[in-house]
């Protein structure tokens, strides 16, 4: 094998492997933007904010800990297909919610809605907060009580001594 | 002074047993809302005649089950001798054949085992979307009125057979019996 050839050789596979590359990694890149990004037309702005604004409150049920705005899951590709299609057809936010909750449940829901069995989720932070307060008080109340303390209780004094004397 | 030493000792207890109930709960399985409302509305094609229209009206009348399935769905082909057996047991099983191609759906039931009397087929999803269906395989259960009275998200299993869905047929064949006398 001479020099020349043998230097041609990873030129030509560099090139090779470069366009192989580009023909694989384009066709992915527009599937994937396809299927993530938004869908054609919109009659207003208004339509796509609602889309945009609904595809990140609805819960993928495949993949439950996304949206259907992240989840590359085929069901969130329908859902997020439904909901274009239903905000084309002119139906408000609420509607569409209300149309996932029908068929999958309250789980759809990213923010969940207040009501009887969501009363402890949504009151927990200020439950904690309330139980974080009543502590912070107690060790500030106790640490007062023992700042306005003016001198040693007689056995505290005692106990000094003893200490004092054995040094 | 001696309760308070108590206090970390049985928040952890009760942490622990918070715990524990959760680890037993299956977050994979959510209650279907479809529970109790009347079979959701579809208009598909049959499996094996693309001219014949199936409604939802095509599964309802009789006591039966719906079952969600695809060739891809390898929990399904799992899941088949078990109907397979309530097939052969007289319960009528109708099906929706979801996100897959007619052709392969067919030769896979040429093939191999068919408990279906009914098949819609929903190669978008469309029917799918509708009945509430996100982890396939899925069975329903309707009562004779249509109303969907249990639903399974996932394989159905012997135990399950035996502890939920016959006993729940039986409740509904007796009812639809009493309601037609």
């Amino acid at each position: 094998m001479t020099a020349r050839a043998a230097e041609g050789l990873p030129r030509r596979a560099v090139a090779a492997l470069a366009w192989l590359l580009l023909g694989w990694l384009l066709p992915a890149g527009m599937a994937v933007a396809l299927a993530i990004g938004e869908p054609g037309d919109f009659d207003s702005e208004a339509d796509r904010q609602q889309y945009q604004t609904l595809i990140r409150e609805l819960r993928c049920t495949v993949c439950q800990g996304e949206t259907i705005h992240e989840s590359n899951a085929t069901l969130a590709g329908d859902m997020r297909r439904r909901v274009y299609e239903m905000t084309r057809d002119g139906q408000s936010a609420a509607a569409i919610v209300d149309f996932m909750v029908a068929r999958y449940g309250d789980y759809v829901r990213y923010r969940p809605p207040l009501q009887a069995n969501t009363v402890l989720l949504w009151a927990s932070p200020f439950l904690l907060l309330l139980a974080g307060g009543a502590v912070w008080w107690q060790v500030v109340r106790r640490r007062r009580d023992m700042a306005q303390r003016p001198t040693f209780t007689p056995e505290e004094r005692a106990a000094l001594e003893r200490l004092h004397r054995s040094d | 002074m001696k309760w308070r030493s108590l206090i970390p000792l049985v928040a952890v207890l009760a942490l622990l047993g918070v715990l524990l109930v959760g680890l037993n709960l299956n977050s994979r399985e959510l209650p279907s809302p479809l529970v109790g409302k009347p079979a959701p509305a579809f208009t598909l094609t049959a499996l094996e005649d693309p001219e014949r229209i199936l409604t939802e009206k095509d599964f309802t009348g009789e006591v039966a089950l719906v079952n969600v399935w695809a060739t891809w769905c390898s929990t399904c082909r799992a899941e088949k001798p078990l109907l397979m057996e309530l097939a052969k047991a007289g319960i009528p099983i109708h099906a929706i054949n979801y996100r897959d191609e007619r052709e392969v759906a067919l030769r896979y039931l040429e093939i191999s085992d068919d408990p279906y009397r009914t098949i819609a087929f929903d190669p978008k999803g469309d029917a799918g979307m509708e009945w509430g269906v996100y982890a396939t395989p899925e069975t329903y259960l309707l009562d004779a009125d249509g109303v969907i009275r249990y639903k399974r998200t996932g394989p159905l299993s012997r135990e399950l057979i035996r502890d939920v869905v016959l006993p729940l047929i039986d409740k509904l064949r007796t009812a639809q019996r009493e309601a037609a006398s």
